[in-house]
């Protein structure tokens, strides 16, 4: 894992703020650690993304957090030309990518693929969880295909 | 069949929709053009529009029945209902809830309707402009994942992988549903063709989305009204008969930020198995179809999960010529659908399958003996509907 120095789309999107009931709150405090973590049951083991108040493997309601590696792949991809919002009229296009991670039970998170926007997409490419900090806001989660992919 | 205790007791006897409008173009407020829908389609049925004793929308309508009922001077407001879920997954759902009132006998006259004036209130194409984002959102809009078409786009090109399917079913569809237009009045994108040539230069909006691979945002409403078969048969119209209608939704497919565990789908596959179980026909038997687009990816995916064909024959089937009334091998989106008639939440499918089995369509099918609207590929819920004569 690896913290990117600049933020790959412009500042002016809704920032992630944590859930005011408190489901979240672990996730982004790992991020900003630069560390990536996955809900994971007390009960049975079982991981989901994102997170809810009761496993839906086991309907334990005794929930924790793992730390993960941040290696996944690509499990889809889009590649974005409109701007939906003011602060992209200027950034597009952009990549977003779906990733699985193998080492949490294949759960998915989204994110930007850093690099070309222009650059090939091949589903099933190995990527790697970049730390993306914003000024006053949470960290992103980011990803960059590895040389393994 | 006492287990579907829906099925061919009730009967769309109105429909009505106001005159559709480019978003922003309405020059009446949203509450005016459900009401205007609402009396039309009481006037088509020839009944007095205050016999309409329940109200049932989708998509979190903003014009509620309460209101409704007292503008109208209803006497009797007994059925209020709402489906849940956004986008035009409860069209179909909404009549399939207006039924089972009916059979219930809680309502005699139900009305399906929608009212929708973005231009009054905010645009479903735009990303939220909120500083900061709590819950599922935060998982994908601060990666600019935010709008209906990203939200989509990328369950579509994972299906697109896993069958190597490209860019000609989009265009089919695409083009179908302009072809349509081109003979409907009421349509926005009437006398304005769309070429292949045309499609293939049109910018991208998201990948594997052209401009036409997207639905309009438009200003009005339709409305519908349901009663049973007996009643149906003393109003003015030809009953257009229930014979199937389902909803629902595939295991976990609103699992958050895109974790859905089948995820390349329309999210139609355990919904479809109930609608033709209910109905006791096969897909072959189905004259015509409206196949809901927010985007035609959504749709050539639902063809899919309706089983008319498999998963690799979607290049060979999903082609213009197939999709084209009045001969094509399943005339699709006959009146331009969301792409090119109206993006009336998809209430305009359900009109228009049953004015295909009214033999009143402006791309009129010979022969409609089964007529079939497919609500809402992608969202949670989606719901579908078939008519017969």
């Amino acid at each position: 894992m690896t913290t990117e120095a600049t933020t790959y789309l412009p500042a002016g999107l809704p920032q992630p703020a944590p859930a005011v009931d408190g489901l979240d709150t672990e996730f982004w405090a790992a991020t900003r650690r630069h560390e990536l973590v996955v809900q994971k049951c007390n009960a049975c083991g079982g991981f989901q993304f994102g997170p809810e108040w009761v496993c839906h493997h086991c309907h334990s309601f005794d929930l924790g957090w793992q730390r993960v590696s941040g290696n996944g792949r690509i499990y889809s991809w889009e590649r974005v030309w409109h701007p939906v919002h003011p602060a992209l009229k200027n950034a597009c296009p952009y990549l977003v990518v779906l990733v699985e991670l193998p080492d949490a039970g294949n759960v998915r998170m989204p994110g930007n693929l850093l690099g070309d926007p222009l650059q090939p997409i091949i589903i099933g490419s190995a990527v790697e969880a970049v730390f993306e900090d914003h000024d006053g806001s949470e960290t992103l989660v980011q990803w960059r295909v590895t040389d393994g992919g | 069949m006492s287990d579907y205790t829906i099925k061919d007791k009730v009967a769309i006897a109105g429909i009505a929709e106001t005159a559709y409008y480019k978003r922003g173009a309405a020059p009446v407020s949203e509450f005016q053009l459900t009401l205007e829908a609402i009396i039309q389609a009481a006037a088509d049925a020839g009944m007095d529009v205050r016999d309409i004793d329940g109200f049932a929308s989708y998509s979190n309508d903003r014009n509620d029945p309460p209101r409704l009922a007292a503008a109208l001077g209803s006497p009797d407001l007994s059925f209020s209902n709402m489906f849940w879920g956004g986008g035009g997954g409860g069209g179909s759902g909404a009549v399939a809830n207006a039924s089972a009132a009916l059979v219930a006998g809680y309502s005699k006259y139900v009305v399906v309707y929608r009212g929708l004036a973005q231009g009054q209130f905010g645009r479903f194409g735009q990303g939220s402009q909120a500083r900061t984002i709590s819950g599922a959102a935060a998982y994908t809009a601060p990666y600019g994942l935010m709008s209906p078409a990203q939200s989509f786009a990328m369950r579509v090109n994972r299906f697109m992988h896993d069958h190597g399917i490209g860019q000609n079913p989009l265009k089919a569809i695409s083009l179908a549903s302009y072809h349509h237009a081109q003979s409907n009045p009421r349509a926005v994108m009437y006398g304005r063709p769309l070429t292949a040539e045309d499609y293939d230069n049109s910018r991208w909006i998201v990948e594997p989305f052209h401009l036409f691979d997207c639905c309009m945002e438009n200003d009005g409403a339709a409305a519908v009204i349901l009663t049973t078969v007996e009643r149906a048969r003393d109003l003015r119209q030809k009953p257009a008969i229930l014979l199937a209608a389902a909803q629902g939704s595939d295991y976990r497919q609103a699992a958050p930020a895109h974790n859905s565990p089948d995820y390349g789908t329309s999210n139609f596959k355990t919904v479809a198995k109930r609608l033709y179980g209910m109905a006791g026909i096969d897909p072959k038997d189905v004259d015509v179809c409206q196949s809901y687009e927010n985007f035609t990816g959504g749709v050539m995916m639902s063809l899919v999960e309706h089983g008319f064909c498999a998963p690799d024959e979607v290049e060979q089937f999903m082609t213009f010529e197939n999709f084209q009334a009045p001969s094509g091998k399943l005339p699709l989106n006959t009146s331009g659908g969301n792409l090119a008639e109206c993006y009336m939440h998809g209430l305009e499918l359900i009109t228009e399958a049953v004015r295909q089995i009214r033999g009143e369509s402006t791309a009129q099918v010979p022969n409609v003996d089964i007529s079939m609207v497919c609500s809402g590929p992608m969202v949670q819920p989606v719901s579908d509907l078939i008519l017969r004569k």
